[in-house]
């Protein structure tokens, strides 16, 4: 393609030849403009993005310091009775995300692995569309998935681990697992449920991170791993992993921050439930954005910065989670490489 | 594949070489193989089958599959076993392995869109669910009544006022943090990046509590498009830097080296480089618009009746819709449910396929 560019005027001819010419001319007025209007845009997103996290932060203080430490050792949410607190959310708001990482990490990883080194060039290219079209499916549609097609499977795979691992108590479930009619309704609206659902946002995201670090594994060490006799599989361990082990961690790290934020799927499924609990299994829980989404509505103004106050804390963890997703992931993928 | 070819022997005048020259397969995958891969498959069905449901009395499909690749596994590996190395043993369950946990992957994402799709037929096949809003019509009416239209039509508008916004802003960032690196641009992608970790949720309660309960505005498709451009502009900003930034900077110079002025280079060079990536962005940005339930519920509530205006009255969305006939819990309302999740998956498929057209289109050209 010809293209024609504007061309920088001559240096102006100096009167004396012997003194240097001068070599940058400065911007160019259609260059001062441009500089100017991106540099405008730029600070318009930095105070607008800015103004949300310090009005959040801000919010937050009454609250912070009328209730105290008590915000945070508090297991109830009764705005009646004054007593307010997101003990019990923020546990549940974790379980519901582990529950989502356990399920989606496995998963996510062998299905990069598979992309990357496994798959026939066919099913390559359809797999990672597959992939992509995963993730841009709304999480509400995961919700109704999960409630309706994948729930009543997900409950005699609950009662079966409440009956063999019942002893531990993440898997136990207050009801008799062994009764000959068993209490299905003890079992459905669990954390477990809702992370399974939360899984299926997840598994696209950290997938996507964890292939594009798999293939940037340096080829001629695949080679001389094969060339030595590997199998693909000693491939990936000698020298796919532990060359992606940043990107799978700080992938996961992406995944598990969007777990923690999820509203719709989860709204859907849980039934809320303010108790802290370690029992996964059983019926109620509740997150800190299924709180806001439920409770907002009839809030009086105090009642809605503590419910923007419980935000802001998930907001931190998130921060935290992605803040530490995003210095793993650059460690390994430079950008190095690019240059022609 | 990998192939090994057998050299041919050279001789300088003896007769051409007896060996076949076709190359040989290594890794190849035999009909002894096929048959105890397809064997195990089998041989562990039947054990699962007699164990699970005629000696355990386990219940539950879920359980019956897990059990099976329990099974599978154990007796894949020893038949493997007899006649192979360790290695090669390895090799073949973590094959056999990855081979089931992506299929586990895609039968999650077809099962949903099968489903979404087999249960929400019923009410696709009227046509008015297409071209009536439920204004007046009760939850229970039958599905000859009422329609969506007005919650796709609140969609569209929301997300593209959102976009509209949200695309020159995003751009217009990651431009600055690449190309102008001005003094601020260090700060402005910190600020960007922690903001893509802000949840949904908090995007809206904060225009709700600002825009609503402070400035006394009513709830309206406006402040919803507001919400959304809010979580939209980071994710474009922070994937659009990622675009420019693979952009080689040797296309910067010799643009530069040819005499075109900064403008010139980015609006004729980087941007249309980045061109897939940029429109990759912005898609992943649609998207994630157009599924957002949390956000219209918080900013402008479920309405029954169609509104063009997004500056008053609130204005349904498609999501809101499902998440709101689904709390009804009756069974026709939620038909209607999965009839607007499939509309909405309908629409997230379109943009998809545009978004591959668009790259794949590109990628040729060049």
């Amino acid at each position: 393609m010809t293209t024609t560019v504007d061309l920088a005027p001559p240096p102006a001819p100096s009167s004396d030849p012997r003194t240097p010419r001068r070599l940058s001319p400065g911007l160019q007025p259609s260059d001062r403009i441009f500089h100017g209007g991106a540099t405008v845009i730029g600070m318009v997103v930095l105070a607008l993005t800015g103004a949300i996290g310090l009005f959040l932060g801000f919010q937050s203080i009454p609250t912070l310091h009328y209730y105290g430490l008590h915000f945070f050792t508090e297991t109830q949410w009764l705005p009646e009775l004054n007593k307010i607190g997101i003990a019990a959310v923020l546990v549940g708001t974790v379980e519901v995300a582990l529950v989502a990482m356990v399920v989606s990490f496995p998963l996510a990883l062998m299905l990069a692995l598979f992309i990357t080194d496994y798959a026939p060039k066919r099913i390559k290219s359809w797999l990672i569309s597959t992939v992509d079209l995963m993730a841009a499916v709304p999480s509400i549609i995961y919700g109704l998935w999960g409630f309706y097609l994948l729930q009543p499977h997900a409950i005699n795979v609950a009662r079966f681990l409440s009956q063999y691992v019942g002893w531990f108590p993440v898997f136990h479930v207050d009801t008799d697992p062994n009764a000959a009619v068993w209490q299905q309704s003890r079992y459905t609206s669990s954390a477990f449920i809702a992370g399974l659902a939360v899984a299926m946002m997840a598994i696209p995201l950290a997938c996507a991170i964890m292939r594009g670090v798999f293939d940037q594994a340096p080829l001629g060490e695949r080679e001389a791993a094969m060339a030595l006799g590997g199998t693909r599989f000693g491939v990936a361990r000698t020298v796919v992993l532990p060359f992606a082990k940043g990107g799978v961690i700080g992938g996961t790290m992406l995944a598990l921050g969007r777990a923690l934020g999820e509203t719709a799927a989860v709204l859907i499924i849980i039934s809320p439930a303010y108790d802290i609990k370690p029992r996964i299994l059983e019926a109620g829980t509740q997150t800190t954005s299924a709180l806001i989404a439920g409770n907002f509505g009839n809030a009086t103004k105090s009642q809605l910065s503590a419910l923007l106050t419980a935000g802001f804390v998930l907001f931190l963890i998130t921060l935290a989670v992605n803040s530490f997703a995003a210095v793993f992931i650059r460690r390994s993928r430079s950008g190095a490489g690019t240059e022609i | 594949m990998t192939t090994l070819y057998s050299l041919p022997e050279v001789h300088e005048d003896d007769a051409p070489p007896q060996r076949p020259r076709t190359p040989r397969r290594i890794r190849s995958f035999s009909s002894e193989d096929r048959f105890a891969a397809v064997g195990s498959v089998l041989a562990s069905l039947a054990l699962v089958y007699v164990g699970y449901l005629h000696i355990f009395y386990f219940s539950g499909l879920l359980g019956f599959l897990i059990c099976w690749y329990v099974a599978f596994i154990v007796v894949y590996g020893t038949v493997v076993s007899v006649a192979n190395p360790r290695p090669i043993v390895v090799e073949r369950l973590v094959t056999s392995t990855l081979y089931l946990a992506s299929a586990i992957v895609v039968l999650a994402l077809a099962s949903t869109v099968v489903y979404i799709f087999a249960k929400g037929w019923r009410a696709l096949v009227h046509v008015n669910f297409f071209t009536h809003d439920m204004a007046g019509v009760s939850p229970t009416a039958p599905l000859t009544q009422g329609g969506i239209l007005h919650a796709i039509v609140g969609t569209v508008i929301e997300v593209g006022i959102a976009v509209a916004v949200s695309i020159p802003l995003g751009i217009g960032t990651a431009v600055y943090m690449t190309e102008v690196r001005g003094r601020g641009s260090k700060l402005v992608r910190t600020v960007v990046e922690s903001m893509t970790a802000l949840p949904e949720i908090l995007a809206g309660l904060f225009v709700y509590v600002v825009l609503i309960i402070e400035f006394g505005l009513s709830k309206t498709g406006l402040a919803v498009s507001a919400a959304m451009a809010v979580t939209m502009v980071p994710i474009i900003a922070r994937a659009g830097e990622v675009a420019l930034r693979v952009v080689p900077g040797g296309l910067r110079e010799a643009s530069s080296a040819l005499g075109a002025t900064h403008w010139k280079t980015v609006i004729r060079v980087v941007l249309p480089s980045a061109a897939a990536g940029l429109v990759t962005a912005t898609i992943l940005a649609i998207a994630r618009g157009i599924g957002e339930t949390a956000i219209p519920l918080i900013c402008s509530g479920a309405s029954s009746f169609m509104n063009y205006n997004p500056t008053q009255e609130p204005m349904n969305s498609l999501p809101l819709f499902i998440y709101t006939a689904y709390t009804t819990h009756e069974s026709l309302a939620i038909t209607r449910a999965f009839g607007a999740a499939s509309v909405l998956m309908t629409m997230v498929l379109a943009l998809f396929v545009t978004a591959r057209f668009l790259v794949r289109d590109r990628g040729a050209r060049r």
